[in-house]
């Protein structure tokens, strides 16, 4: 197998909670040596998280802390304290990348702000992950992936018009700014390597959503352009049609069936009479009252004679832009995932064996693997404060009765 | 003076949509000569516009993402103002060439051959038809990074299928745990969170490929799939089934984690229209949104605090984080209450001066206005020839050494064939004028 891109790359984590842990999770994925510095006791937060194997909240059985930190070592480190601080300065000494996920201010008050850091490693990079970033009136406020997600993301245009605006899943969010910080340490190392510079990377998870694709910057510019805020719109009262969410027998499916793809509607509902009925054959003909009705009459009976599997089937051949709305259980069945082998077995001393997401990125001189499952709390002390820095056993025992490690 | 981290590099540009266009962007942002390679013959629908073309009647009442810039419509040149497309393309360039010819082939390969990397997004059967898959193209530059960003990679039964972002999305198990808890999955709005994650992913690929060949001096082949960069996005609800075997059900806006959370309704506003049409009235939208989450006590006592501890605060239904949850409907509607009597902005300060997560949904007039991104001169100025002068999303995080701001306008078709043809390529200016009437190069759809 080919050498991991990232195999001569050093990190020092300081990150907790997700996004910070996932870009760092990123860099050990694809071969970087990273090590996680966790609080004495009770280490990262996530660990308290779940869900949790068997529902046993276990500090070593989150689900969620053991795939944010595949592949990285874990330390414990007290930071408040002198002696900490200077065990941290020694870490930093050799390492490329450094990241941190504090509120903005507090590795200045533990004097290792970036340009105390820069004086020992002038190559280093040192990229800071923090809510609203490192500047700015909301810099100290706190945030959550709903609230980020409000403020930055497009959930203005999430939901019904008369209700709520609606999140994405699970911490969908959080993940997205990891995924963001880790491509702006990549940029900031890319220039290390080529021009020798450190530097200090701020990444905003409010300007990271404010810069989502997923519709934001498109509806900034319209209202920019056009003078108009993007409404919430109930998706089964959209003017064109088919679009959205349809059930089938035995769940629900969603198509973009609407303009230049009607043909294909006709031509997967098997009713070429559909195509050229002169109620639906284009938008304004669809809009007239009444055509929307008779349509669904026609088609919601054909959605319900269909599995959902049939309906995408069925869907693609005829060139439908469509898709199945998957569980869980259902998507780690898909053997289309399987056979592509994206799902990972890691074994981890505490809970066996279990399946995890796998590579994000497919490259074969650039792979993806699992080198060793997430730390346990303090599981490398000895690897690193011994071998690395060169403490002897008994400073180890010194530095635990401290409170240090 | 340090140097923008992929200046030097230049990338061949043959995306379409959103999640490649979203690397590419990136990739330009931080310095790349991303060139656009686009056709003239081939209009591509929803990278460029929904029609090729489209008269005013089409656009005029369509509002949101797949928009156009409405003043001053001219179909000729729509495509141009495009929201969908104008989000992504600043800081590009963008060269037309028939690729349904062989001389346009021959073009495309010229260009290959003085790229560092190449990146495209479409179904697999584009690349296979055209003739430029990685194993044609390795041949003509053994440096170039080949990235190729399908919904569903370049193997495995759905190699072939073709979907959007909304629809990846249902692959991915994503859709099915959205929406309203006590609404039908029908009326669950389509997200596209497969292009923002294949879009940052891919760029993160590509700039760890050039880390790489810094070291081996070798290009290679990058397969991704949208659907897979976003799966490890939804972590909790995979690990619970492979752990638990439990299936994630929808949680609206409540958190996976336990704590008390939720989007509530504050004072309603005026002055803010939507234009009807298409046989619906102009619509005014008043009602406001905050966002609040309370993780642990010391954020409840924090709430209870802003709120001037009203009576109600001190049920026992709410003493704990367990209770809290457990009675997490009947604290809604209270919260509610307060909340409606409330400015959004005014909710954020009060909870957050006492330490309480809190922040207003903010829509795009909100944006524009804040007062955190304006500090942060998040917003950037850029005039461009078909849509004027605007104020644009700006860049995704700071770099100290290498400060950045956005340089180019959306780019327009072919507006930089000139370049492209005459200093990249070495084409003669008689050589030039022959492609103009072979149709290779233009500036419009036909």
């Amino acid at each position: 197998m080919a050498e991991q891109a990232l195999s001569d790359v050093k990190v020092l984590d300081l990150t907790w909670y997700i996004s910070g842990p996932y870009c760092t999770k990123l860099l050990a994925d694809y071969g970087a040596d990273v090590i996680k510095v966790e609080r004495p006791g009770e280490g990262d937060p996530a660990r308290k998280m779940g869900p949790f194997l068997k529902d046993d909240p276990h500090p070593e059985k989150s689900g969620l802390f053991l795939h944010l930190n595949t592949n990285k070592r874990g330390i414990t480190l007290n930071l408040k304290g002198e002696w900490g601080k200077t065990i941290l300065k020694e870490l930093v000494k050799d390492v490329d990348i450094l990241v941190e996920s504090f509120r903005p201010g507090v590795m200045a008050s533990l004097g290792l702000d970036y340009e105390t850091q820069e004086r020992i490693n002038p190559k280093l990079v040192m990229t800071s992950i923090s809510n609203f970033g490192q500047t700015g009136p909301y810099r100290e406020f706190k945030a959550s992936d709903l609230i980020i997600y409000g403020m930055g993301g497009s959930m203005n245009t999430s939901g019904l018009p008369e209700r709520e605006p609606t999140k994405k899943a699970g911490t969908a969010v959080l993940f997205s700014a990891g995924n963001v910080g880790a491509l702006a340490t990549m940029m900031a190392l890319y220039a290390a390597k080529t021009q020798g510079i450190g530097q200090h990377v701020d990444v905003s998870l409010f300007e990271a959503q404010m810069c989502s694709i997923d519709r934001r910057m498109s509806d900034l510019i319209g209202y920019a352009y056009n003078n108009e805020i993007t409404p919430r719109e109930d998706p089964r009262a959209l003017i064109a049609y088919p679009f959205g969410i349809q059930p089938a027998s035995d769940g629900y499916w969603e198509l973009s069936g609407i303009g230049a793809a009607w043909p294909a509607v006709g031509k997967m509902m098997g009713m070429p009479e559909v195509i050229d009925d002169p109620r639906w054959k284009n938008i304004f003909a669809q809009m007239k009252p009444g055509h929307r009705e008779e349509f669904f009459a026609i088609f919601i009976p054909w959605c319900f004679e269909h599995t959902k599997k049939e309906c995408i089937e069925l869907g693609q051949e005829a060139g439908v832009l469509c898709g199945p709305l998957l569980n869980m259980e259902e998507l780690l069945d898909a053997p289309h995932f399987r056979e592509r082998g994206f799902w990972a077995e890691i074994d981890h001393p505490m809970t066996g064996k279990l399946t995890y997401p796998g590579a994000p990125i497919k490259a074969e001189e650039m792979p993806w693997v699992i080198r060793r499952p997430a730390p346990l709390l303090g599981q490398h002390n000895e690897e690193i404060y011994c071998d690395r820095l060169g403490y002897s056993r008994q400073d180890l025992i010194k530095l635990k009765e401290a409170g240090v490690i | 003076m340090a140097k923008l981290p992929l200046e030097g590099i230049r990338v061949t540009d043959l995306t379409v949509i959103w999640a490649g266009p979203y690397a590419a962007m990136f990739l330009a942002d931080w310095g790349a000569e991303v060139i656009r390679v686009e056709s003239c013959q081939h209009f591509p629908m929803y990278t460029r516009g929904l029609w090729m073309k489209p008269p005013e009647v089409f656009i005029k009442d369509r509002v949101g993402y797949a928009a156009h810039k409405k003043p001053g419509h001219d179909p000729n040149t729509a495509h141009n103002t495009f929201l969908l497309f104008n989000a992504h393309a600043r800081n590009k360039l963008s060269m037309t060439v028939n690729l349904r010819t062989p001389k346009g082939i021959d073009i495309f390969k010229r260009l290959i051959k003085v790229s560092d990397v190449f990146i495209e997004s479409n179904s697999p059967r584009i690349k296979e038809h055209l003739g430029i898959t990685w194993e044609d193209l390795k041949e003509v530059n053994p440096r170039l990074i080949y990235l190729s960003l399908p919904g569903f990679g370049g193997s495995g039964p759905y190699k072939y299928y073709r979907a959007l972002g909304a629809h990846q999305e249902g692959f991915g198990g994503h859709t099915y745990m959205r929406g309203y808890v006590d609404e039908e999955p029908t009326a669950t709005s389509t997200i596209y969170h497969t292009d923002e994650a294949g879009g940052i992913n891919a760029a993160f690929a590509i700039v760890m490929a050039l880390y790489q060949r810094q070291k081996t001096g070798k290009g290679q082949y990058i397969d991704m799939a949208q659907v897979e960069a976003s799966i490890p996005h939804l972590a909790q609800a995979v690990m619970d089934y492979t752990m638990n075997r439990r299936i994630t059900e929808r949680m609206g806006n409540r958190d996976f984690h336990g704590a008390v959370q939720g989007c509530y309704r504050c004072r309603d506003v005026k002055g803010k229209w939507v234009p009807g049409g298409m046989g619906m009235p102009p619509m005014e939208i008043v009602d406001t949104w905050v966002n609040i989450t309370i993780s642990n006590d010391q954020e409840w006592q924090g709430f209870c605090r802003a709120l001037g501890n009203p009576d109600w605060t001190k049920d026992e239904k709410f003493s704990d984080s367990l209770s809290r949850y457990k009675n997490h409907d009947g604290l809604d509607k209270l919260i509610g209450e307060w909340t409606r009597e409330h400015d959004a902005y005014e909710v954020m300060h009060l909870l957050q001066k006492e330490g309480v997560p809190a922040g207003p949904v903010l829509d795009e007039k909100d944006a524009y206005g804040d007062l955190h991104l304006r500090a942060r001169g998040f917003f950037e100025e850029l005039t461009h020839a078909d849509c004027g002068t605007h104020l644009y999303p700006g860049l995704a995080w700071r770099m100290s050494q290498t400060p950045n701001q956005l340089r180019l306008p959306p780019v327009r078709l072919g507006e930089h064939n000139e370049y492209v043809y005459k200093e990249i390529l070495k084409v003669s200016d008689e050589e030039y004028a022959e492609l103009e009437k072979e149709e290779h190069i233009g500036t419009e759809f036909a």
